[in-house]
């Protein structure tokens, strides 16, 4: 069973196609990393997943619950309802490049917030688990912090405590370390490797190739809003096609440098 | 000596006038501010509604509200009723008119304040708030609200000083209050000692209100 299924999504910003007819499904415990240039759609495929941006058409399920769906007579996509798609965002969560942490929150408030008064949890459980969280990410002693006091890497580990606070099915994250300084870069892709040995469903957009290579089950390489190629690690980086070589071309060096570490 | 000592008398014996126009000056800014905090939030809501006619019916408002002498506003709200319906008001009426007059003037002044605030949030608090599954109304007055507070402080802090002083408007409509208080006592005398106490009491009154309003800002300085 696919926890995620987009079919033939279409994406337009004013004039601009962003996504051409993309389809994409996730597996239950799957890793899919998502690479490719700039400007290729990336991000709004992601936003797209999460609802934060309607489609124009095509047909978005998450375990085999219709979110979105294209009518046939309009030939425009609609959404379930208001009940039902609630039920839905329940399943995934999302880590953003610039982290959205609430700043007015501490750190333990911005990982338990949401399980208290969102789902309802008793507040020693949720205090509990997210300090079990914290403990995950290395963050026991930032319990109190407010986020304007954690570096960018902490804050980042926080958002991602904040998003498997709630025990999401699948969790995306965009570009996680593009804010972040190398080394800071470092300690957050440690967590997310971490989290891939919990078989944390996750799909991820990431300019890091050698995080991609060696973390995924699946590479997606996306250019000009379609999907190039797809395949394992191992099939994507050695391939064949132009564009696909012609991306990696640029990271090439950066790659056999990270090997050598 | 005496001349001193006379003088002391003088304000001594003025004093019970003095307090109660204080009392009713105090009066004005209080109501104004407890009434035309939360009207503005809602007027600001209307500014930014998905509704044209909600939002066009809000701007006008404003822009009047804004773009009129606060003066002119209170002799409508107090002569209207009078004027435009042939209802004949009570002598109570003028503080009452005082009240609404500026509740819904400050109303305005705030409404922009907090539009502005709400305005400059950025987008990924509230799609962060979506993701993490909290209700629209859980969004607003958990996530946003208490951010914008924060950041509009500075701008607030600067209509309550101005509502202090602009509580001497009243007189126009003859509430005594603070200012009129101190005008009938100063014509009365022939001196100016009465004026040099109100003067006293507003600068005093906002001192206070800068005060209170810089606790806040502490009480609020403990992120970003
Ligand atoms: N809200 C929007 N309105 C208009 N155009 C947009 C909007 N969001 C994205 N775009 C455009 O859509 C295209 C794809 O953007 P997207 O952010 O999905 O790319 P990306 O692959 O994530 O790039 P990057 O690697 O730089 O993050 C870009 O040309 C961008 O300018
Ligand atoms: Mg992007």
């Amino acid at each position: 069973m696919y926890l995620l299924e987009m079919n033939h999504i279409q994406k337009k910003f004013e004039n601009l196609q962003v996504l051409k007819d993309i389809s994409l499904s996730v597996k239950e415990g799957e890793i899919v990393s998502i690479i490719g240039p700039s400007g290729s759609g990336k991000s709004t495929l992601l936003r797209c997943a999460t609802m934060l941006e309607t489609i124009d058409s095509g047909e978005i399920v998450y375990l085999e619950e219709k979110a979105a769906w294209t009518d046939p007579g309009r030939n425009q996509a609609v959404y379930a309802g208001k009940a039902k798609l609630k039920e839905i965002r329940k399943s995934y969560g999302l880590v953003f490049q610039n982290f959205n942490l609430f700043p007015h929150f501490s750190v333990i408030k911005n990982i338990t917030d949401a399980p208290i008064h969102v789902q309802g949890k008793k507040k020693e459980d949720a205090l509990r688990e997210g300090m079990e969280l914290l403990r995950k990410m290395g963050l026991e002693d930032k319990a109190d912090a407010y986020p304007c006091q954690l570096s960018g890497g902490q804050c980042q580990r926080v958002a991602i405590a904040r998003a498997l606070a709630l025990n999401p099915k699948v969790l995306f994250f965009d570009e996680p370390t593009s804010a972040l300084d190398p080394e800071l870069t470092g300690e957050v892709l440690k967590v997310i490797r971490s989290l891939a040995d919990l078989d944390i469903t996750m799909v991820i957009v990431t300019h890091e190739m050698a995080f991609a290579r060696d973390i995924s089950d699946r590479v997606i390489f996306m250019a000009d809003g379609v999907i190039v190629e797809e395949g394992t690690p191992e099939e994507v980086f050695s391939s064949s096609n132009e564009r696909t070589q012609a991306f990696l071309g640029r990271y090439g060096e950066m790659l056999s440098r990270e090997g050598k570490k | 000596m005496e001349q001193i000592m006379n003088w002391f008398a003088e304000m001594a014996a003025m004093l019970p006038q003095l307090f109660d126009g204080m009392a009713v000056t105090v009066q004005i800014f209080a109501v104004t501010l407890i009434f035309s905090l939360p009207l503005g939030l809602l007027v600001s809501f209307g500014r930014m509604a998905k509704n044209p006619v909600i939002r066009w019916i809000t701007k006008a408002y404003i822009s009047i509200m804004r773009g009129t002498p606060l003066m002119l506003q209170l002799f409508i709200v107090y002569f209207g009723p009078y004027y435009i319906f042939g209802i004949r008001v009570t002598n109570d009426y003028r503080l009452w008119a005082v009240f609404i007059g500026f509740v819904i003037n400050y109303a305005a002044y705030f409404a922009e304040i907090y539009r502005s605030g709400i305005q400059s949030m950025p987008a990924g608090q509230y799609e962060a708030a979506k993701l993490l599954g909290y209700s629209r109304f859980q969004t607003f007055f958990k996530i946003i609200f208490p951010q914008v507070i924060k950041r509009i402080l500075p701008a607030v802090t600067n209509e309550v000083i101005t509502l202090v002083k602009d509580t001497s408007l009243a007189f126009t409509i003859s509430v005594i209050e603070m200012f009129t208080v101190a005008k009938q006592l100063a014509s009365a005398q022939a001196a100016m000692t009465p004026f040099v106490a109100a003067g006293i009491f507003y600068y005093v009154f906002n001192l206070l209100v800068a005060v209170v309003m810089e606790h806040f800002e502490k009480k609020l300085s403990y992120y970003q």
